[in-house]
């Protein structure tokens, strides 16, 4: 039996062994991601994001054993932290926080470290939840690294982006409502134990109620339908916000109402197979993108390459000419 | 492109409740551009077993300040064998008498080190260890 295979069959060692596999991008991966692709489609991909320290990971832990004791469902989480951008290592720590999950099989939790992409995932995160959806997880929880505005990735990978907030972070309310509150279908205030829940909780509100509107037009492609229209209205998701305590569990059933409800909400609209389709398009995209600038560094010399990018640090040609030259083997500076 | 990373699993089994060392060593070890899977405390041989496999690692690094060593090192080397991770290598560091020392080596512990251990010898006898 190959370790695909043995995968597919649900062989946890094997499912861990082919991550590692996709993770390094070895050639073993990229097969074994070409017979899983067939596969893949079914399961729910679930984002969870926020700033570091409102408690995603204990979310994830609490909203995972809701589905495993309510719901008997089987759930593989990924869990992204930062790799150092000078060493390369990563303490990832995640884990700590999932203790309640362990001794169970239909749990798998994988830790990654980010390995230098900057978007809040790591670059194969998204081929990580083609293995698990494979082989037949049915809820995929994706963690991204602790973010700040623009580590919007998780809203192009995920069916269902879940942002976490927490009291007391007062005025970074305001600068995080920019970037990453667009992305939520659903808004978590966690800790709701903690004073000034209620502030948070407002403010957040406030911030939906004035993003609103522009999400509309943004959704409908261009179609400037008036914003009063009703039958727009019943296609558009309002994020519900939730408050959650995740280390007790007080209002996660809520929260998984919700997600369920989001989910029903994207395949009736018809967003599911609409996001399915931004997503792979982009994945797609990066795909061809790395595979082009491999095939271009394959092609050209050494020499001739470093001696274009001496030519930059001279000052002598910008790096857009440099990069005509290097395409097209000639600029106006060649003359010279 | 990149090399493959060296990914340690850094668990403190048992019951004792001191885990500066090991955020040492954690430390240490991400500054040496490894990747460490950080669990946290008083894990059972079962919890590090299950976190090995799940993230696939190349090193178990396990702190021991308990005395516990002799009764829960062949236990958890037991159950990475059953897992099928007899490849991994497991470090002990903590306080482990030194008549311990080579019934340890012996069971299969690559490494054991105890107070005043330079964290660069740790980086080093793992890069050895896995290559």
């Amino acid at each position: 039996m190959t370790l695909t295979e043995s995968a597919l069959a649900g062989n946890r060692l094997s499912i861990s062994r082919l991550l590692t596999q996709v993770e390094n991008d070895s050639p073993e991966g990229r097969l074994a991601l070409m017979e899983l692709f067939p596969h893949t489609g079914k399961a729910h991909l679930i984002g969870v994001t926020g700033a570091p320290g409102t408690g995603k990971s204990s979310l994830v832990n609490q909203l995972t054993l809701h589905y495993r004791k309510q719901q008997n469902k089987r759930v593989a989480i990924i869990a992204v932290d930062p790799s150092s951008p000078f060493t390369g290592g990563a303490v990832l720590g995640d884990r700590v926080r999932m203790r309640d999950l362990s001794g169970d099989e239909g749990v798998f939790i994988r830790s990654m470290a980010s390995r230098g992409s900057v978007g809040g995932l790591a670059q194969t995160t998204a081929s990580f939840t083609q293995v698990f959806d494979a082989a037949g997880f049915d809820i995929i929880i994706i963690e991204t690294v602790g973010a700040g505005q623009s580590e919007v990735d998780i809203a192009r990978l995920a069916h269902t982006t879940i942002v976490v907030e927490a009291p007391g972070l007062g005025d970074d309310i305001q600068a995080i409502k920019a970037g990453i509150l667009e992305i939520a279908d659903i808004l978590v205030v966690n800790k709701a134990d903690r004073p000034g829940v209620e502030n948070t909780e407002r403010a957040l509100r406030t911030t939906l109620e004035l993003a609103h509107p522009t999400k509309r037009i943004f959704r409908h492609h261009g179609q400037t339908i008036a914003i009063d229209a009703p039958e727009v209205d019943s296609k558009i998701w309002i994020p519900p916000i939730h408050k959650t305590i995740s280390t007790d569990g007080t209002g996660i059933a809520e929260l998984a109402e919700s997600i369920e409800k989001h989910k029903a909400h994207l395949h009736q609209s018809g967003d599911w197979a609409h996001r399915d389709r931004a997503r792979l398009g982009s994945e797609l995209e990066a795909v061809l993108q790395e595979e082009l600038l491999n095939r271009f560094f394959d092609g050209i010399q050494k020499e001739k390459y470093n001696a274009i990018i001496e030519s930059v640090l001279q000052r002598n040609i910008s790096p857009y000419e440099a990069v005509i030259l290097l395409l097209n083997g000639s600029s106006k500076q060649e003359k010279l | 492109m990149t090399d493959k990373k060296i990914r340690v699993l850094v668990a403190k089994p048992g019951l004792d409740g001191h885990d500066r060392g090991a955020k040492v060593v954690a430390r240490a070890l991400r500054d040496a551009g490894m990747e460490v899977i950080y669990t946290g405390l008083r894990q059972t041989p079962e919890m590090i077993a299950e976190a090995a496999l799940q993230e696939d690692v190349d090193v178990v690094g396990l702190s021991i300040l308990s005395g516990a060593h002799m009764a829960l090192a062949p236990r958890i080397l037991e159950l990475l064998k059953a897992n099928g991770q007899q490849d991994v290598k497991v470090f002990i560091g903590g306080i482990v008498p030194d008549e311990d020392t080579p019934r340890l080596k012996e069971m299969g512990i690559t490494g054991i080190y105890g107070p005043g251990a330079s964290t660069e010898d740790i980086v080093r006898d793992i890069r050895e260890a896995i290559k």
